[in-house]
Parts: structure tokens; C-alpha cells; sequence
């Protein structure tokens, strides 16, 4: 017996190294025809570590105190040995995480990844997209720039908006009655402490669940009822090391390459990833003409816009915005077919999926805009008229939004099917 | 509640302004590798403009990165009292410049990011007199503009001349009323330099990134034929 087994002996006689090892990675049988949309995993994995390493280098320089915060980014960006770099990759590093969800998220919804056995994965996705919404936000305050300050602003009192507590609840956010140093202080821990905590052990939660029940994939194929009889080996699976280790590999330096051509090319990306108006420090008495969320909050802010006030209360819009990202949790008890995949579904979901992400990309292009960025509807149109046709556009989007979940029982019972294989396909 | 609702009136409002037609900003000609431009700009801005505005985030010694030596920097454009480590900072106080011209004049260190070059450069070259402002100078990019006409000796006299029958700036030009010390070219020339050393001043570093890109991106794809044909070798016996 080697050295180096004689430690790992003395290691597995105190610590689950070796199993833990073979159960997660060695020895985790995952389908062979994983396609190009189960890279995204292993990439959030990879952008979660990067914004960690890059995080903790940038906390070294960085000051949460309003009164030096827009300077030490400055300083950070001009004095700090490759701070640009870091700081770019960080800045970077937020909008590709959410790309990497959002088609991470899109993936499950195509092939049916929540379904059962794999509910639990999926709702714990949604607590991360819940958790990584929290953390952009409150990291987006602390360059303390206009649309830091009023983009806070903004978010902050959308929760004075409940009624009875309201007014009360965003006082206790922010911890002031403007947003402020207070405010920038306590987001600065949530964003640095709190929150990456919470990331990491829903991230090791939700990857425990996967691998308790197995990963879906394009065929929708349960790929544990075909087993080889001597080993009890999926016919269809593979050990994610080394062919997935190996396989992410390619993915992780493609993602690079375009991840480092923004980062050292275009890293404002046209103002939707470093908007123009944080370069200009927060200023309480000094409101910027259109203020608009960064990009990846923009079909939910387009939401939020849609809806008009009732009873003389912003309530019903704010409600509305959250329960379109609520109802997420929902899908994997929403969903009647008997099949997972899409490649096996009929017309009605394939339609349904493909107006919905119409809709939620036409959300988030209107999110970005002014509300009159498409003109007014001309006045002789009943209800509507002289209404913002892009409001219009957006309450329409709204209504398909909603209308993609709640209508989903109804149109996957009553939708055609193909029969799916026994095995996965090539 | 109240606040919210406020808020949400100003959003409206707002881009309800925000969608007006805006004067339409002119190409500035922004080359970074052209040192002698950027310390021509330099040398402008610390003559016309650093009476009021600091670039607070650059430090003297930074302008070596533009082709300066130390010494040069020593003689020609650090102020007196200054040390080679310093920020490029000004003598004013905030108060009095509060006083004299209604407005803090504000720092331009990432003037070139927020505004944009285009509008530094267009806005410079846009001044006309108006004795209707405290200056005796108004803007047509920046409409009632707290600064006056600083170069005003190089441009010469500018006025906006209102076509007959027209109605508001579609019909508007400017027009020169005296001539200055430069002519029109001399005069781009300048503001030019000024935005160009602007653009610089508004991240230093950004040649530096460029430069470094293209040998992260060329070491990525060497990576990327090296795990394409690791993946292609292990895949092998997947059928």
C-alpha cells in the first residue's frame, strides 16, 4: 500500500472522502445524450465561484460608506493592480450569471426537468433565482452611482406599497428614510455575508437533490429502469468523471472566450451591463431622467409598469410582479403531460413555450425603455385609447405571461403526444 | 405609499422629457494611441479647464502612461504646491463654486463615460452668447448651461441666429459674430485634443485591456483545442 493510500485509508476511516467522491462524481451515472443546453449548470457553478474569488479581492479596496464609496470604485478601476480587471470581471460576472440561469431555467421548462421525481430540484432553483435577485440588487447599490441610489430607491419603496405595514416595512429596509449610508452599509453585509452564504448551501442543496434522484435529460428518458444486470449500471448512463468533467471543460473555455471578449472588449456592454448613469455619483436631490433596473430585472419592472393602480394603490402592481416570480414554484404541480420532454409534446406546449418567451423577452426590451418609447394608441380605440402602446404591448405580455402557467393544466392534458422511447436517443 | 406613488409620477414624467429630440451630437475624434493628441489635451485642460474642474480619480504621475516624463509633468502641467502622487485636484471650494456659478462645477474624471464623448465634444463646440444668462453664454447641447464659454478667446464670438419665420432650434444655427485666435479647424482641433485626453482620463487602463484581450482570448482558444480533443479522446467509447 502506497503512501498516498495509507492516507486516504486514514481519511475514510474519519471522513466520507472516498465514497463521497464516488457518489457525487466518480460513480454518479449521468444520461449520455446530455445537448448543448446542460452546459449551463456547470457554468452557474463556474460564474458563482468566480464572483466569490473576485468579490473577496474587490472587498479589499472597496469602502461602504456613501461618503467614499463612487471613489474607491474609482480607485479600485485606476490605482489597484489589475483592479479593472477584477472589477470588470465582477461587473461581468453578474449579467452572465443571470444569462447562464435564465437558459439554465429555460432548459428545465423545454425538457421537463421538474417534474417528478425532480420537483424539489426545481423549487430549490427557484429559492437560488430568488436568492441571486436579492444579491444583484443589493451589489448593484454599492458603486453608489445614480442608478444605485435611485434603482434602490425605487425597489426599496415598491414594499411601501403593502398595505398597513408598508410604509413601515421599507423604513425598516432601508434603515432611513431616504436610501442612504445606513442603507448602504447593511446591503454591503447582506451582499458580502449573508447572502453568498445562502447561495452556497442552496447551490450544495440543490445539487444533493439532483443527485438523489438523477439528472433529467433531452429525451426525458428515466434512465434508472434500464440497468445492466452484473454491474446495476443505467444502460444509458455514464460517470459524470471523466466524460462530463471533461465535457464541461470545452464548455467552461467556450463560456471564457466569450465571457473575456465582454470583460476586455465591452465590458459596458452598450450600457446594459455598466449603465452610463452610474458614472455619475448618487445624488439624493437629483432624480435621472428615466431610471430603468439592469437588465435581467427588466421583464419584471415591465410587470410592475403593466399593471395600473387600483383603489388609489400601487399594491396590485407590486403583488402581480412578485407572484410572476412566486408562480414559478408552481410549474412542476402545473404540468398534466404524461410525457417530460418537449421533443415529445405536442403543438399546444410547443406554441404555448414559444409565445411565452416571445413575451418575456418583449417584457424585459420594454423594461429597459421609457414607457413612451412606442407612441401613444390614437384616441378614437375604445379603453385604450391615448394609452403608451408600449404599456399596452406590456399588459398584453403580462397576460401571456401569466396565462403560459395558469392555463398549463389545462393545455397539457389536452395536448397530443408522441410516445416516448425506451432508451435515450443519439 | 405617498412616496411611491411620487416616485412613480416622476418615472412617468420623466420619460415623457426623456424622449424629446435632443441636439444631435457630433463624432468626436477619439484616438488613444495618438499620444501627442492626448498630451496636447492634457496641456489644454490644464489650461482652460482646471480652474474649476478637478479629475479628482487621476493621478499626475498616471499622465507618464500618455508619453510624459516625470519631469514634464513637473514643469508644465502640475500646479504649484503639487506633488507627482497627487490627484489632479483644484484650488476652488466647493462653496464658492456653488456661489459663482449656481452649480458645483463637477469633477470630470468619468465625464467621458456618463455624458459620452460625442456630447464633450459637441458640447464644447456649441457655446453662443445669451444675455438672458447670468454668464452671458448658453449651449445648445446642454441648455442653459451654468458654465460659460471658457475658450471663447480661441473660438471667437458665437451667436444662435434665428431663421425668419422658423421656430426653435430645427431652424437655429450658429453663427460667428468675431473671429477668434484659431480658425474653425485649429478651434475642432483643440476640443478635439480636450475630449480625446478626456476619454483617456476616463479609464486609464483601457489600452492596457484591449491589449490584453486578444492574448487571454488567443490563450482560451489554444485551451479550447486542447479540451475539444481531451473531450473528443474520452468520448471515444460513448456511442
Amino acid at each position: 500500500m502506497s503512501r498516498i493510500e495509507a492516507l486516504q485509508g486514514w481519511i475514510d476511516a474519519r471522513f466520507p472522502l472516498t465514497s463521497m467522491w464516488k457518489e457525487h462524481i466518480a460513480e454518479y451515472y449521468a444520461p449520455k445524450n446530455f445537448n448543448f443546453w446542460y452546459y449551463f449548470g456547470s457554468l452557474a457553478l463556474l460564474v458563482l465561484v468566480m464572483q466569490i474569488l473576485t468579490g473577496i479581492f474587490l472587498t479589499m479596496n472597496y469602502k461602504p460608506d456613501a461618503a467614499s464609496a463612487f471613489a474607491s470604485v474609482e480607485y479600485i478601476m485606476r490605482d489597484v493592480s489589475w483592479g479593472w480587471l477584477i472589477r470588470y470581471m465582477h461587473s461581468t460576472g453578474a449579467s452572465m450569471f443571470f444569462v447562464v440561469v435564465y437558459l439554465h431555467m429555460f432548459r428545465g421548462l423545454m425538457y421537463g426537468s421538474f417534474r417528478a421525481p425532480r420537483e424539489l430540484v426545481w423549487v430549490v432553483g427557484v429559492v437560488i433565482y430568488l436568492a441571486l435577485m436579492a444579491e444583484a440588487f443589493m451589489g448593484y447599490l454599492l458603486p453608489w452611482g445614480q442608478m444605485s441610489f435611485w434603482g434602490a430607491q425605487v425597489i426599496v419603496n415598491l414594499f411601501s406599497a403593502v398595505p398597513f405595514i408598508g410604509p413601515d416595512l421599507s423604513l425598516w429596509i432601508r434603515g432611513d428614510y431616504v436610501v442612504s449610508d445606513a442603507t448602504l452599509n447593511r446591503f454591503f453585509a447582506f451582499h458580502v455575508i449573508a447572502l453568498p452564504i445562502v447561495l452556497l448551501g442552496l447551490v450544495v442543496v440543490h445539487i444533493i437533490a439532483l443527485h438523489e434522484v438523477g439528472s433529467n435529460n433531452p429525451d426525458g428518458v428515466d434512465i434508472k429502469k434500464l440497468k445492466d444486470s452484473k454491474t446495476g449500471r443505467p444502460l444509458d448512463g455514464i460517470p459524470f468523471h471523466p466524460y462530463y468533467t471533461v465535457k464541461d471543460m470545452v464548455g467552461a473555455t467556450v463560456f471564457l472566450i466569450v465571457f473575456s471578449a465582454i470583460v476586455f472588449f465591452a465590458p459596458e456592454m452598450g450600457g446594459y451591463f455598466l449603465e452610463a448613469n452610474n458614472f455619475i455619483p448618487a445624488d439624493p436631490l437629483k432624480t435621472p431622467e428615466h431610471i430603468a433596473p439592469v437588465w435581467y430585472f427588466t421583464p419584471f419592472y415591465s410587470v410592475l409598469r403593466a399593471v395600473p393602480p387600483m383603489f388609489g394603490s400601487q399594491f396590485p402592481g407590486v403583488a402581480v410582479m412578485g407572484a410572476a416570480v412566486l408562480i414559478l414554484f408552481a410549474v412542476p404541480w402545473l404540468d398534466r403531460s404524461p410525457v417530460r420532454s418537449i421533443r415529445y409534446r405536442g403543438p399546444l406546449f410547443k406554441r404555448a413555450l414559444a409565445v411565452f418567451i416571445v413575451a418575456f423577452v418583449v417584457l424585459g426590451y420594454l423594461g429597459i425603455k421609457p414607457t413612451g418609447v412606442w407612441g401613444i394608441m390614437p384616441e378614437g380605440i375604445p379603453l385604450l385609447g391615448g394609452a403608451p402602446v408600449a404599456t399596452v404591448v406590456a399588459q398584453l405580455c403580462t397576460l401571456i405571461y401569466f396565462a403560459f402557467f395558469l392555463a398549463m393544466p389545462w393545455y397539457t392534458a389536452r395536448d397530443t403526444y408522441k410516445p416516448v422511447p425506451e432508451r435515450v436517443t443519439a | 405609499m405617498k412616496s411611491f406613488v411620487t416616485l412613480l409620477m416622476v418615472l412617468v414624467a420623466g420619460s415623457a422629457f426623456a424622449s424629446d429630440a435632443t441636439h444631435p451630437l457630433d463624432k468626436a475624434p477619439i484616438d488613444l494611441g495618438n499620444t501627442v493628441s492626448l498630451q496636447r489635451g492634457a496641456a489644454a485642460f490644464q489650461s482652460y479647464c482646471a480652474g474649476c474642474h478637478s479629475l479628482a480619480y487621476m493621478r499626475y504621475s498616471r499622465l507618464t502612461d500618455i508619453g510624459l516624463t516625470e519631469d514634464q509633468i513637473k514643469k508644465t502641467l502640475l500646479p504649484a504646491g503639487a506633488k507627482i502622487g497627487d490627484t489632479m485636484g483644484i484650488a476652488m471650494r466647493p462653496e464658492d463654486g456653488k456661489a459663482w456659478f449656481g452649480v458645483r462645477p463637477p469633477d470630470l474624471s468619468v465625464e467621458a463615460r456618463s455624458r459620452g464623448s460625442d456630447w464633450i465634444y459637441t458640447y464644447l463646440r456649441t457655446f453662443y452668447r445669451d444675455d438672458s444668462r447670468p454668464t452671458g453664454w448658453n449651449n445648445l447641447v446642454y441648455e442653459r448651461s451654468a458654465m460659460p464659454h471658457v475658450l471663447y478667446q480661441l473660438q471667437g464670438e458665437v451667436a444662435l441666429q434665428h431663421d425668419q419665420g422658423g421656430e426653435g432650434h430645427a431652424a437655429a444655427k450658429l453663427v460667428k459674430v468675431s473671429d477668434g485666435q484659431l480658425n474653425p479647424a485649429e478651434y475642432d482641433a483643440v476640443t478635439g485634443d480636450i475630449t480625446n485626453f478626456l476619454a483617456w482620463v476616463s479609464e486609464p487602463a483601457q489600452d492596457t485591456r484591449v491589449r490584453m484581450g486578444f492574448f487571454v482570448i488567443g490563450f482560451l482558444l489554444i485551451l479550447l483545442v486542447l479540451t475539444y480533443n481531451l473531450k473528443k479522446d474520452y468520448w471515444k467509447d460513448v456511442h
